[in-house]
């Protein structure tokens, strides 16, 4: 849909020769963002690997059991799965957003399992991208670093409301994923 | 106050996971090394099985980009915007936060370095920033990781999300602010 807008605002304004040039600029940076994620994603990965050998991943699993009963009913409680969910939505709540992403893939990974590897997301795999795109951060380190560069009074000032924002956009992502899912289930099958 | 606490924890988190991980490990007679390298092995191949989902999103967003859809898009959605009282210079902002977590935080720097971090359009910045993530970039390497090509409902809630957060931090940043 991006990419007919894009070529028919182009072909009207006389410069068609945009749309290849947005293409390849495209295609070369999603290599160069692939690329750039080897390294952290090796890193993280062998670190939850050790984790997981070691019994952690199932530890936290049973620790948060409760909660992700709720959350996640179609998953069985025990199932490595939550582990990695939990260690994704950590991660991402502590600001390491580099290291959210190779534990929401194994996350996704063990989904997946449970999802016959069907090329439809599961019940599982909505509600856990809703809670990951909406997540809360309580400490937004970039941009706080951003604002320090620029010579802000407060860099931190900002936290509050991020955090108050952030729990609107996370409440409203939860009850939408509760009520398409039901809506989904009552149209039957996908 | 707040941030005395935060600022520590943010950078001690990841020196204690590594260490108690190891621990752990070693305590459990885990042999790390070999575990390490079988899960690196991992995080290799699933950045490359990402390459193809991500070049067919970032083309269509770069197209959508370049050839200034995006800017009339911008347009038609300005009167809406200013009814609601958000100010136009951080429209931009908006759209490219769901698309592009490198281009947004490109854009939210310009701004806060052209109004001021301490200024109303620099704060709402920074706030949204912190506050959505890159929902498409997300879906697409998340879900690309697996092999999953029907999202289902996915998309429609995690952008019903960032409009919704975008929308109360123009809100909390109106009462907090102004």
């Amino acid at each position: 849909m991006f990419i007919i807008v894009g070529i028919g605002v182009a072909a009207a304004q006389g410069e068609i020769h945009k749309v290849t040039e947005g293409a390849i600029k495209g295609a070369e940076m999603a290599v160069a963002v692939a690329l750039g994620l080897i390294g952290v994603m090796a890193l993280w990965l062998g670190i939850m690997r050790i984790a997981q050998e070691a019994g952690l991943v199932n530890l936290l699993a049973k620790a948060a059991r409760p909660l992700m009963a709720k959350l996640f009913p179609s998953i069985p409680s025990n199932h490595p799965a939550l582990g990695h969910i939990i260690m994704n939505l950590s991660a991402n709540i502590l600001g390491l957003g580099s290291a959210a992403t190779p534990f929401g893939m194994k996350a996704m990974q063990e989904m997946q399992k449970l999802n016959g590897n069907r090329p439809v997301a599961s019940e599982a795999m909505c509600t856990f991208l809703a809670l990951n795109t909406s997540c809360l951060t309580l400490v937004p380190a970039t941009i706080i670093s951003v604002r320090v560069a620029a010579n802000s009074a407060n860099p931190t000032e900002i936290v509050g409301p991020t955090i108050l924002a952030t729990a609107v956009g996370m409440t409203v992502a939860i009850t939408a994923d509760w009520i398409l899912r039901t809506y989904y289930r009552r149209r039957g099958g996908f | 106050m707040l941030a005395a606490f935060l600022d520590p924890l943010s950078r001690w988190t990841v020196p204690v996971l590594l260490t108690i991980i190891l621990l752990v490990g070693l305590m459990k007679k885990v042999k790390v090394y070999d575990a390490f390298v079988s899960g690196a092995e991992e995080g290799f191949s699933i950045a490359v099985k990402l390459i193809p989902y991500l070049v067919a999103m970032m083309v269509a967003i770069s197209i959508f980009r370049e050839t200034g859809a995006m800017a009339i898009a911008l347009g038609f959605l300005e009167p809406l915007t200013k009814w609601l009282g958000i100010p136009g210079e951080i429209l931009p902002l908006a759209i490219m936060r769901p698309l592009s977590g490198s281009g947004a935080l490109g854009v939210a720097t310009e701004l806060i370095q052209t109004h001021g971090p301490d200024s109303f359009i620099g704060r709402l910045a920074s706030t949204m920033q912190g506050t959505t993530d890159t929902t498409f970039f997300v879906l697409t390497i998340y879900f690309g990781a697996v092999g999953v090509s029907r999202y289902r409902y996915a998309l429609f809630t995690g952008l019903l999300a960032d409009i919704t957060s975008f929308l109360a931090s123009v809100y909390f940043c109106h009462l907090l602010f102004l």
